[in-house]
């Protein structure tokens, strides 16, 4: 069971509540822009990647589940 | 069964076969004369042209250089398939071939784009040309004009220009009533695509070659080139060459070979872009003993991307020239996604800084981590393709910041003032080019 995250650059507006609640993962660029070091999710985090999902206003971040 | 043969269209070492029969300055060649050349567009089942373009080893020409069997084959087999799109946009500005091609040869690339609809089940070609290519319409007109007996119908649709404009995922979005803008993918074209239905689209230059291995076969097409990298290709040579233009030539042709074929240089050269503004620099010294094949081009990080070659002279300064490019890709930007637009925007001013004396190491520093953070995280390439040529850029150049701090520059000699003045060499800059060569220099090597 494997979790992948991933940014709609397109749709992204550089809220910056995913790297909020997810620091692990997401950093900002010089511009508030997500980066994704690390596209694959530890198990203990995947509670906390769906919450960021959600939380996104502009429904830009996505997790593949599979 | 259809079974491949050879006509008589080998020239000096069996080129030149795309441009076989060109005359300079002349017309688009009739169907008659194309027939007469090539021989008639062969009859061949969907099975056997894909499996022989798979044996040729035949890549696209576009600057993704993707194997072009396994396109075919990941629309055919699918329901519904749309029209084959002939992306004829080429937004690379100093590109001219696939303008060549559809403006004095539109019969092998429309052969070769029925052939390919016939391969993967569409029933209609759409030909996507850019916005100021007079010539290229009257071309197409008339081409299609000849062939509306043919079972698969053409269509020729103009679009606006912009360098982005020709990424595949923006030609579909346009023809689809979008933007020419790109858009965020999976879902691709050949899954969804035009009318959100699995969609074939190639460069012209591909279909062209597609064309003639359907009718000579897969052993000919391998005839010229290398084993890794079979066939012909061209290349638009520009920049500090006596005769720029397209040529047609075998892969695994010495570098040094290119450059004569264009007349040779015209002055001693400091630096070769590889790729056009879409791909990178190599010092000029590094081009002894490579040859027109990707594994020598990746050797000196570089690859031959949409087939432009821009020579730099001695008398140019190559951080002004590649300040210019990367201010041109940043103004480009379909401005869609944060990285792209910002980050680009910030790398252009520091290369613009840097090549005018008024910045050093460290902001080259920041340029490079910038760089490094933007690279992917755009929805297109874009972003990838400007980062990759400024690292080139400093890789290439780099050594000369320190001198721009203290006021000399190549392309003024030291103690004048720099600025915008300085980058006007002959020929002018790199990033005023659009549609640049004479593309009725057709001789091959």
């Amino acid at each position: 069971m494997s979790a992948t995250l991933r940014v709609n650059p397109i749709t992204c507006e550089a809220h910056g509540l995913c790297a909020e609640l997810l620091p692990e993962l997401i950093r900002l660029d010089d511009w508030g822009y997500p980066i994704l070091d690390e596209s694959e999710v530890p198990p203990d985090l995947v509670g906390l990647a769906r919450r960021a999902v959600d939380v996104c206003p502009t429904l830009a971040l996505l997790l593949d589940e599979n | 069964m259809t079974s491949f043969g050879r006509t008589g269209n080998g020239g000096h070492e069996g080129l030149p076969r795309l441009l076989a029969g060109l005359e300079p300055g002349g017309a688009p060649m009739t169907m008659a004369a194309h027939t007469r050349i090539h021989g008639p567009l062969p009859s061949v089942s969907p099975q056997q042209l894909i499996e022989e373009v798979e044996q040729s080893g035949l890549r696209g020409r576009g600057g993704a250089d993707f194997p072009t069997a396994r396109k075919l084959r990941a629309v055919a087999g699918r329901r519904r398939v749309g029209p084959v799109i002939v992306n004829g946009s080429e937004t690379e500005p100093a590109s001219a071939k696939d303008r060549l091609l559809l403006a004095r040869l539109p019969h092998l690339v429309l052969d070769g784009a029925v052939l390919a609809a016939g391969a993967v089940g569409a029933s209609e070609v759409i030909v996507k040309i850019g916005s100021d290519t007079p010539e290229v319409v009257r071309a197409l007109e008339s081409a299609t004009a000849v062939r509306e007996h043919e079972r698969i119908g053409i269509q020729v649709v103009s679009g606006p220009d912009g360098y982005v404009a020709g990424e595949e995922s923006a030609v579909v979005h346009y023809l689809n009533g979008g933007g020419p803008l790109p858009t965020f993918v999976p879902p691709r074209p050949f899954e969804r695509g035009y009318r959100g239905r699995p969609t074939l689209i190639q460069n012209p230059e591909t279909l062209a070659q597609l064309a003639l291995v359907a009718r000579f076969g897969s052993a000919w097409y391998r005839e010229l080139g290398t084993v890794a990298d079979p066939g012909s290709a061209l290349v638009t040579i520009t920049g500090a060459v006596a005769a720029p233009g397209v040529y047609e030539l075998a892969f695994g042709t010495p570098m040094r070979d290119l450059l004569d074929a264009a007349g040779g240089p015209s002055e001693p050269l400091q630096a070769l872009l590889v790729g056009g503004y879409f791909g990178t620099w190599m010092d000029a010294s590094a081009a002894v003993g490579l040859r027109l094949a990707r594994e020598d081009l990746r050797s000196v990080g570089c690859s031959l991307g949409s087939g432009v070659l821009i020579a730099l002279g001695e008398s140019a300064c190559g951080l002004h020239e590649s300040a210019g490019v990367i201010a041109y890709l940043a103004e480009q930007s379909a401005g869609q996604c944060g990285p792209c637009v910002f980050g680009l925007r910030a790398i252009a001013d520091s290369v613009g800084a840097l090549a005018s004396g008024v910045a050093g190491p460290r902001e080259r520093d920041r340029v490079l981590r910038w760089a490094s953070e933007i690279r992917g995280r755009g929805a297109c390439h874009h972003p990838d393709g400007a980062v990759r040529f400024v690292e080139s850029s400093l890789r290439v150049f780099g050594h000369e910041i320190e001198g721009h701090m203290r006021g000399s520059c190549r392309a003024r000699p030291a103690g004048l003032p720099l600025g915008d003045g300085a980058a006007r060499v002959r020929g002018g800059r790199l990033s005023d080019r659009r549609k640049s060569g004479d593309a009725s220099r057709t001789v091959t090597a």
